[in-house]
């Protein structure tokens, strides 16, 4: 009966259960797309660390993320990380920012991403058309799909100009996004030395080491044998790329900051309107109560309210959000929606429930069951 | 010799002190009443004079600012808001002057909410509720929302809610007041039958003449204070007891 009664409840007045609705629903798509696009931000700023197959990442001292890897790196470096014990493979990786120069005029910047597939340290991932054997050919380059026009091209095949040379499109690649809005352009390793001219010069080594080795360890001493640079490990170096772009440029405070305030809007329009159904059936209320129900009983029926209303809310709202994910695949920014994200904003949404409820219990610990005999 | 039935609710001097400083008003003066199985009793007296308040002491939803009040056997007097809960859970019925029955409930529901908050659940319960919804005469309403029912049939809910859970007492507070004469009188038989055939204490605050005739007990409250009793004597039928009443009061 407490279920029946909290649904009647409902349902009764629906222009409030339709307020209290909007108000969960609102919250949740707040919510859901605000975290999202956090995540969609984090996934897109540690791809490539991700795909990276190291233990330990070697970067110039105060290396700020995978884009901004500051100074070059010497095969100084390469050779003492390799004579350290536990070394197995020390891989060169290049990324820097280039001008990158559309065939029809105009420019835009490119992360250019040098890389040799074949050391088994970072190749392109999400290819959807050729390959890492294409990309090895002269000249040749692979971008994402989504930057084609912002690039000036229209597939494989186009040619545009890389800071020194001339590149062709030859692989591309589909949702790997840049947060910068700078395109990654994946190419070979020496060439892309040969485009910025750099020499041997490197931006990041990548570390792998020997089966059972204590990557701690390892990582211990190569500190103290290179001096200048800093080794991380792969979670440290996704961590402060995640720092350098979400919180010292205040996208991630935003975010979350919105996320933040859908929680606060829901709880408030749904404290509102559960507290308004409560003080209209407050004679009810008390009318339990005279007939001898204990206070719980009268608590669960309000709970019961507010689980429905979370319930409801929750899938109309999060319905939403699916929707929008959809509609966001092939954006600059896209949305992601993980299965855990989707149990935490339900549970966000039972607890904002839950707490909207609070109000409307207190209200009712006040009751005298006397007004009964007053009406 | 017949053997006196024990009180299932006693009050003794029972005192109730309203407002607070200079507002403070005492509603019952001392009140003492003690109600027995099997008999249908009416609080009687004018407006005013403390009659509701002190069926809201008699059943334990006001507290009494002093003397005693023992239901079943157990003093209430220290008791806090959820062990008098549990006592109106177990030992009590209310009806109401406005019904107050839950709009959004059927009937049926209405009476089942009163087994619920007892713990009663279950195809039992809801064959219970059935039964004395038909017992009351609205078997073919069960489904009924109370917007749906008249006056009458709404009164018989709230008297098939009162006792769907067998309580040993049923409070009414003016049953009859929002009833025409029909329902009113078909009310009070209701009460009048589940005294005598199920052996409950039935008290019934009213100042409605016309039930009169059901009482077997008129206990009558003006100023906070009872000031006079009179039982139906063995063979006098309603009309007689209601003239009885008037009589002794024009002698004072």
């Amino acid at each position: 009966m407490i279920l029946t009664l909290a649904f009647r409840n409902l349902f009764h007045d629906r222009i409030r259960l339709a307020v209290t609705l909007i108000g969960i629903l609102f919250s949740i798509v707040l919510v859901a797309v605000q975290l999202g696009l956090y995540l969609g931000a984090s996934k897109m700023i540690t791809s490539n660390i991700d795909h990276a197959n190291a233990d330990l990442w070697i970067t110039v001292y105060g290396a700020k993320s995978f884009e901004d890897g500051g100074m070059l790196l010497t095969s100084r470096e390469r050779h003492q990380a390799l004579a350290t014990p536990g070394v197995k493979a020390v891989i060169p990786l290049i990324v820097r920012f280039a001008e990158w120069r559309k065939p029809e005029g105009g420019s835009t910047r490119v992360v250019l991403v040098g890389t040799d597939a074949e050391d088994g340290g970072l190749e392109p991932f999400d290819l959807v058309e050729g390959s890492w054997e294409d990309i090895k050919a002269p000249e040749a380059i692979a971008v994402d799909r989504t930057y084609f026009n912002e690039l000036g091209i229209k597939g494989v095949g186009d040619t545009a100009q890389i800071a020194n040379g001339r590149v062709r499109i030859r692989a591309v690649t589909d949702g790997v996004r840049s947060f910068t809005q700078s395109p990654y352009a994946y190419t070979t390793l020496n060439r892309a030395r040969a485009l910025f001219g750099d020499g041997d010069g490197t931006t990041f080594y990548l570390v792998q080491t020997v089966p059972g080795a204590d990557v701690k360890q390892v990582q211990q001493d190569l500190v103290n044998r290179l001096e200048g640079a800093e080794v991380l490990t792969k979670e440290e170096f996704r961590d402060r790329s995640l720092k350098q772009w979400l919180f010292r440029t205040g996208a991630g405070v935003a975010l979350i900051g919105g996320a933040l305030l859908g929680i606060l809007v829901g709880t408030v329009i749904v404290a509102q309107t559960l507290y308004s159904s409560t003080k209209d059936h407050l004679g009810e209320f008390a009318t339990l109560r005279a007939l001898g129900s204990s206070s719980g009983y009268i608590y669960k029926v309000i709970l019961a309210q507010a689980g429905i209303s979370a319930i409801v809310g929750y899938i109309l709202g999060i319905s939403i959000a699916l929707i929008i994910l959809v509609l966001s695949h092939n954006t600059a920014l896209p949305m992601v929606m993980t299965p855990a994200l989707a149990f935490w904003l339900f549970t966000l949404t039972v607890g904002m429930c839950a707490i909207s409820a609070l109000s409307a219990i207190m209200k009712v610990t006040k009751i005298d069951p006397a007004v009964v005999f007053n009406k | 010799m017949i053997d006196q039935p024990q009180p299932v609710l006693e009050a003794i001097d029972i005192v109730k002190e309203l407002g607070s400083g200079a507002g403070k008003v005492r509603a019952v003066k001392g009140a003492s009443l003690a109600l027995v199985p099997g008999e249908l009793t009416l609080l009687m007296g004018p407006s005013g004079s403390g009659k509701t308040t002190l069926l809201s002491i008699l059943g334990c939803i006001l507290s009494s600012t002093s003397g005693s009040l023992r239901v079943a056997g157990t003093e209430t007097s220290n008791l806090d808001s959820e062990e008098l809960a549990d006592l109106r859970r177990k030992h009590m019925g209310f009806i109401f002057q406005s019904y107050n029955l839950f709009p959004t409930l059927t009937a049926l529901e209405n009476v089942r909410i009163a087994l619920d908050v007892r713990g009663q659940k279950g195809f039992a319960a809801s064959n219970r509720c059935e039964e004395v919804l038909r017992d009351v005469g609205l078997a073919h309403r069960l489904r009924s929302y109370p917007g749906n029912l008249s006056g009458g049939e709404q009164q018989r809910v709230a008297v098939a809610r009162a006792i769907a859970s067998s309580p040993s007492i049923v409070l009414a507070d003016e049953p009859t007041a929002a009833l025409d004469g029909e329902n009113g009188h078909a009310v009070m038989a209701l009460l009048a039958r589940i005294a005598k055939e199920q052996k409950r204490s039935v008290l019934a605050v009213t100042h409605d003449p016309r039930t009169l005739s059901y009482a077997d007990r008129v206990v009558r409250i003006e100023d906070g204070r009872i000031v006079g009793e009179e039982r139906r004597p063995d063979g006098l039928d309603a009309p007689e007891i209601a003239d009885l009443t008037k009589r002794r009061k024009a002698h004072g």
